[in-house]
Order: C-alpha cells, then sequence, then structure tokens
C-alpha cells in the first residue's frame, strides 16, 4: 500500500460488512422467515437485501428477520419501515423484486407499488 | 457477503470458558444448516462481561447471548440464524424485559460506560487487518503522515490531556516533546510499549492486545514520526500467549500492507517494530527495568536521570507508553483534541479501564469516563456486592495502590483524587472486598507479592517489605504488640523514601493505606487478638453449638486431622488444639451447628 487511496478503499469495502453489527438504524427491512416464507423463497430474498445493502454501503438500514404474520399464502413477506412514514409490505417477492425494492425504495426513495400488498387487492 | 455475523468472543477469558469449543460446534451446524455463505462466524476481543462467558453476539439484530454452551449452538443455528426467532431463554438476562429486548447498550453494565481505549474490542476480527481497517483503522496514521508535521501532532496529544494510563499519569504529550527535543542530533530513537502488565488482578493490556493488536501498532508509528524514531519494541509478557500470537499476526499484516517499513505511504517515513517477550517478572513493568530487559540483561531499574527521553534504550532517546495509552492515540488524532478533553475531569481527561475483581458480581473489564464514581462501578456497572454483603474497600493500583474505604465510595475517580485519599489510579486493576476480607491478611497478601517480586537490587525493597511482611505476620498469628503498628509506620516511610525504584518506593502503599483506613480492625488483632473477619487462622477457632448438632459424624468423617469427635447420634466436640481451621467441617454440616468465634 503506497497511498491514502488504496487505504480508502479498503475502508469502504470493509465499511459495509462491518456495519451489519451497528444496530443503531433508522430504516429496517424485515424478510418473514418461519416455515411459510422459507418454503416459498425467503432465504435468496433475505440474501440478496442483504448484500445489496452492504455493497451498496447503506448504512443506515438494518436487514432482519421475523417469523409468520399470519400471511402466508403471500410469502415471501418483505417489510419495509422508514423513520416517520408508514411500514410498507412488500408481498410474493423474489431475488430480482428485491434489487428493484433496494434501487427504487431504498436507494430513490420510491415505492415498488407493484409489489405492495396494497396492490394484491386484498387491503381493500 | 454474509447477511449475519456471529461474534464470539476469543479472549482469554471466554477462551478459558470454553469459547474454542463453541466455535467448533457452531462452524459445524451452520453447515449442517447450509447457511456458510449467509452468517459469518467472527472470533472477536473481549466484551468485558468475563463473568458471563462464553459470550456470544449475533448481529444485525445484536442479540447477547450469555454462558453459551455447546449443546445450545442446535437451537441458536436453527431458531435464531435459520429463522430469525432470537433464543430469548439463552440471552443476557438483563437484556430481555417485559415487553421484549432491549440493547446491549441500555443494561446496566454498558450504560454508564465509554468505549475510547476498547472500541474495537468484541468489534473486529483481530486477526483480520481489514476489519480494523474498515472501523477507521490507519486512517490516523496516514492523516499524521500526509498532512501534520511531528509538532502538531505532539501538540495535538498534549491539548487532548492525555496522561500515561500505565499507573503515575505522567503527561504523554509532555513525554513526546522531552523525547523529540533533549537530544537533536541523535542518531537512533526508540518508541517502546509496555504490555508488561503484572499487577494481580489487571487485565485491561491484554484485553487491548488480545481484541485490537492493530490499534498499538497505529499509535506506536505515530508516537514514532512524532519524536523521529524509526524502530520500536512492545515488551509483552510470554504469559499472554493469545495477545503475543495476535500482535504477531498483526505486524505481520500490516508489514505486508506496508504500514510498517521504509516509505511509508510515500511520506518517506520508516518505522518497523519487534516483539520482546518479558518472563512475568514484576519489576520489569518499571521504565528503566523494561529497557535494561529489552537490551537483553536482567531485568533490574537504574537511577533516573537521565531519563529515558534522553538516555533510554541502548542509551538512546526513548519514549515508553503503556497499551492503553497508545489505544487513546489514534481517536485523538481522528477526532481531535477538544474531543477527548471533552470527556473526563478537569486534570484527568477521556477514559479510564478497570478491571473488575474481587467480590463483585460482574467480574469484567469496564471503560468509564473519567470522574464517575466508584459507587456507580461498583453498584451499577459491576451490579453490587454477591450475596447481599456490605461493601469494605476497593484496592486501586493492586500491590503499588492503597484501598479506598466506604466513605469515599462517592469520590469522582481521577488521578489527583485518588492521590489524595491515599490511594493512586494503577494501571486500573480494582479488587472489590466486602465483609469477610481481614483488611490486614490483604495488606499480608499484597506484600507478599512485592516480596517476591522485588528485584533485590536496593536493600530498602529487598529486606524492608520483608521485614515490614514478618510484622503483619506478628499480628496476624496474635502476637502483635501496640508498638508493631507504629514500628510499621516508621519502616513504611523508610522503604518509600529509600527505594531506587517505582516497586519499592510504592511497595508500603497497601499497608499504609488499610492502616489509616481500618485502624481499628489492626488494633483489634493486637489488643484483643480478634479478627472479626475471621480470616487470620491464629485468631479465631471453630466450635459446635450443641443445641443444632444431631451427632449425624458427617463432620468428624470430613475432617484431614481427627480433631473431632463424638458418637452417632450425640453431640460432637471439636479439639482446638489439633485443628487446623480448613473449614472443611463447616461446608459439611447440615445444620449449621458449627460456627467461628
Amino acid at each position: 500500500m503506497k497511498s491514502l487511496a488504496e487505504l480508502q478503499a479498503i475502508k469502504e469495502k470493509m465499511q459495509g460488512q462491518v456495519n451489519l453489527r451497528d444496530n443503531d438504524k433508522s430504516v429496517r427491512v424485515v424478510v418473514g422467515m418461519a416455515t411459510c416464507g422459507i418454503a416459498a423463497g425467503a432465504r435468496p430474498v433475505l440474501q440478496a437485501f442483504s448484500d445489496l445493502v452492504q455493497k451498496n454501503g447503506l448504512n443506515d438500514v438494518s436487514v432482519t428477520q421475523t417469523g409468520c404474520i399470519g400471511l402466508c399464502q403471500y410469502e415471501p413477506i418483505v417489510e419495509i419501515t422508514r423513520p416517520g412514514e408508514e411500514k410498507i409490505t412488500y408481498i410474493n417477492m423474489d431475488a430480482d423484486k428485491a434489487k428493484e425494492v433496494v434501487e427504487q425504495h431504498l436507494m430513490r426513495g420510491v415505492v415498488v407499488a407493484d409489489y405492495t400488498i396494497n396492490s394484491s387487492g386484498m387491503a381493500k | 457477503m454474509f447477511r449475519s455475523h456471529v461474534l464470539i468472543c476469543g479472549g482469554t477469558g471466554c477462551h478459558a470458558s470454553g469459547s474454542d469449543g463453541i466455535i467448533d460446534a457452531l462452524t459445524k451446524e451452520i453447515n449442517k444448516e447450509g447457511l456458510e455463505k449467509e452468517v459469518g462466524v467472527v472470533k472477536t476481543g473481549c466484551f468485558g462481561l468475563c463473568a458471563l462467558g462464553p459470550i456470544m453476539v449475533v448481529y444485525p439484530e445484536g442479540s447477547f447471548y450469555s454462558a453459551v454452551k455447546e449443546g445450545d449452538i442446535p437451537e441458536i443455528v436453527s431458531e435464531h440464524l435459520l429463522k430469525g426467532r432470537v433464543v430469548k431463554r439463552l440471552l443476557y438476562r438483563e437484556t430481555v424485559t417485559e415487553d421484549g429486548v432491549k440493547s446491549l447498550n441500555n443494561t446496566a453494565f454498558y450504560k454508564k460506560q465509554k468505549r475510547v481505549a476498547l472500541r474495537n474490542c468484541g468489534v473486529i476480527n483481530p486477526e483480520c487487518i481489514d476489519e480494523y481497517i474498515g472501523e477507521d483503522g490507519y486512517q490516523a496514521l496516514g492523516k499524521v503522515l500526509t498532512e501534520m508535521s511531528p509538532e502538531q501532532v505532539i501538540k495535538i496529544i498534549l491539548d487532548s490531556g492525555l496522561r500515561g494510563r500505565g499507573g503515575a499519569g505522567f503527561p504523554t504529550g509532555r513525554k513526546w516533546d522531552l523525547a523529540r527535543k533533549l537530544v537533536p542530533d541523535a542518531d537512533q530513537k526508540y518508541v517502546c510499549c509496555n504490555a508488561d502488565e503484572g499487577d494481580p488482578g489487571a487485565f485491561m493490556d491484554r484485553s487491548v492486545l488480545e481484541g485490537d493488536p492493530h490499534v498499538v501498532i497505529e499509535a506506536m508509528a505515530i508516537a514514532g514520526y512524532a519524536i523521529g524514531a524509526s524502530q520500536g519494541y512492545i515488551y509483552v509478557r510470554a504469559e499472554y500467549p493469545i495477545a503475543v500470537k495476535r500482535l504477531r499476526i498483526a505486524i505481520g499484516q500490516a508489514r505486508e500492507y506496508g504500514l510498517l517499513g521504509k516509505d511509508i505511504f510515500g511520506s518517506g517515513f520508516n518505522f518497523d517494530l519487534d516483539i520482546r517477550l518479558g518472563a512475568g517478572a514484576f519489576v520489569c513493568g518499571e521504565e528503566t527495568a523494561l529497557m535494561v530487559s529489552i537490551e537483553g540483561n536482567r531485568g533490574e531499574p537504574r537511577p533516573r536521570p537521565p531519563f529515558p527521553a534522553e538516555k533510554g534504550l541502548f542509551g538512546k532517546p526513548t519514549i515508553l507508553n503503556n497499551v492503553e495509552t497508545y489505544a487513546n492515540v489514534p481517536q485523538i488524532i481522528l477526532k481531535g483534541a477538544e474531543w477527548f478533553a471533552s470527556m473526563g475531569t478537569e486534570k484527568s481527561k477521556g477514559t479510564k479501564v478497570f478491571a473488575l475483581g474481587g467480590k463483585i458480581n460482574n467480574t469484567g473489564l469496564v471503560e468509564v469516563p473519567m470522574g464517575t464514581t466508584m459507587r456507580e462501578v461498583v453498584y451499577e456497572i459491576g451490579g453490587g456486592i454477591p450475596g447481599g454483603k456490605k461493601f469494605k474497600a476497593a484496592q486501586t493500583g493492586g500491590p503499588s495502590g492503597g484501598c479506598i474505604s466506604a466513605e469515599n465510595l462517592d469520590i469522582p475517580i481521577d488521578y489527583d483524587n485518588l492521590t489524595a485519599i491515599g490511594s493512586m489510579m494503577g494501571s486500573g486493576g480494582l479488587i472489590v472486598m466486602d465483609e469477610d476480607n481481614c483488611m490486614v491478611d490483604m495488606a499480608k497478601f499484597f506484600l507478599e507479592f512485592t516480596v517476591d517480586e522485588s528485584c533485590g537490587k536496593c536493600t530498602p525493597c529487598r529486606i524492608g517489605t520483608r521485614r515490614l511482611y514478618e510484622k503483619l505476620e506478628k499480628i496476624t498469628s496474635g502476637n502483635g504488640e501496640m508498638k508493631d503498628l507504629d514500628e510499621i509506620q516508621t519502616l513504611c516511610g523508610y522503604i518509600k523514601n529509600n527505594s531506587l525504584c517505582g516497586l519499592g518506593q510504592t511497595a508500603p502503599n497497601p499497608v499504609l493505606s488499610m492502616l489509616a483506613n481500618f485502624r481499628e480492625e489492626y488494633v483489634q488483632h493486637v489488643r484483643d487478638k480478634k479478627c472479626a473477619a475471621k480470616v487470620c487462622t491464629k485468631l479465631f477457632k471453630y466450635s459446635i453449638i450443641e443445641e443444632k448438632c444431631k451427632g449425624c459424624t458427617a463432620c468428624a468423617r470430613v475432617c484431614p486431622v481427627q480433631a473431632i469427635s463424638g458418637a452417632v447420634k450425640e453431640k460432637h466436640v471439636i479439639d482446638s488444639n489439633k485443628c487446623i481451621k480448613c473449614g472443611a467441617c463447616v461446608e459439611k454440616c447440615k445444620f449449621g451447628a458449627i460456627v467461628k468465634g
């Protein structure tokens, strides 16, 4: 290593990962990982969220798991809570949709309406 | 990338309570469930709560599992790691409340702590330089080498008010300044680190080296730049094998990255480090003896002046700082002198790490801002005294320090306040004593240590401490006379005034401060031949309360010297001439019939 820039590069690469160990964050992504969720494919969804949050250095976002919320037919379910906003619930998620949600919702603040529970007609 | 990190303490405390086995079991179970690409297992340094080891923390939730057993691992993996259901029954009970799980930082043990020197302990993998860099590691060295002059570095350390954490509290900036200026034409200077932590009950330096070795390396390189040295030595005791191993790994990684060696960050500054192992002599923690030992000679102190800043290691200008002192340096550089000086009291800035031991519930390592009271440390952070016993005193500074009695519990802890009440900051060992501790016996305990560890170079220390020990022994065996108390006082003064180095100069401190704070107890031993705490075996005897004895013979059978007689179902009697006061009978008696008196 001959320059500060190289040091900075390592720091940035590591920061997303080490940041996982700080549980004082304001944006929460919660993936349903009960038996129903796992059976419906929640593990790749959780992994995708976790990877993308770290890769993009979204240091204010925590990605955690939760149990069954009782809407098993809509699993994998992902809930996103941002400070001062209502909780958004995404349903029937997969890894590709997760990528879109990270890019749109987490990075740009735009809810991906097509994937939310409201779009299913169930909420009405 | 991992979605979850499981941090397991690999410090000496948790290592001893079996964390290696936990790591193996965990890795196996994670592989079995096919989670190896999703969950990372990280071996870290000390979390501080050694009493409840092995410690395991799962992120991103921050769930704090304590006293984990190998048998618990399958449940943690299948419930928590796979399904995200925290295993509440295994959580540190302080974090479990009626309405859910609260953050570790809100528990009594951590709430009042402020982690500066220990900031990475229990957070990063100490064997991975990248993780240290991810937590701003080597940024301070980069800043110093590319943006600051050595004078600016010294000024920021001076302004921060950082004082030596090894015990004496000498201002670190002034030490560096002297080493820079005293011999302007020196061809070689040295930076040394004192990791020869020898006080009974002190283990903060070990924990820093085990949990965050790179911080010491970075700080020593900064010090090297400040004073103009190109070589450093870390003097660490061989009894710290985990610390030595991690230091070696860390130095190797730093060299590989070019953070040690020639032309660091292209600045033209060269600096390298070597480890020197100490054989565990207490006197080698004294600065001149330490340097003599690094030179390869028998560790004995030499007179000062000349001070090391002028003539130290190999006769060259040298600075020697303690591990914890160094652990503060990089953050002072990054966050500024004002940030550091905003913590603490008027003359003692920053934080101090204490190793809690003795009669206290939360045995372990804590870091608090200077000015925190002893009451907060013992009762809030330390969780009080086991068994509802009464606090009697706390010993700070180990065998060189003194005790703090109950009436001084509310004094803010800093260098000057502790000195004013006849104790000292010391390196940070804090041994709590309750009503079951005898203060004559405690003084004898610490003195026995210094008698053993005196290097023998000068008479007042070598023979004086021995004579002092004999006086105390005379008192604890019931042969003391009132004039002994005065003679002890005189002898203490003589040893303090005439010893060459800090070991002898401070050796009488425990005796003096315990005598000052608990004179009544000493008088009781001498005049009444009584030990109220029932510790001094010659001053009490065991007897059997007739009404309570059922004649079960359990005591007679366990007595190693056949001092108890009595037939089955008849009252038993202890022959105090034969009794060696081992206490085995008391433990065996189910009826509470045997008492000390």
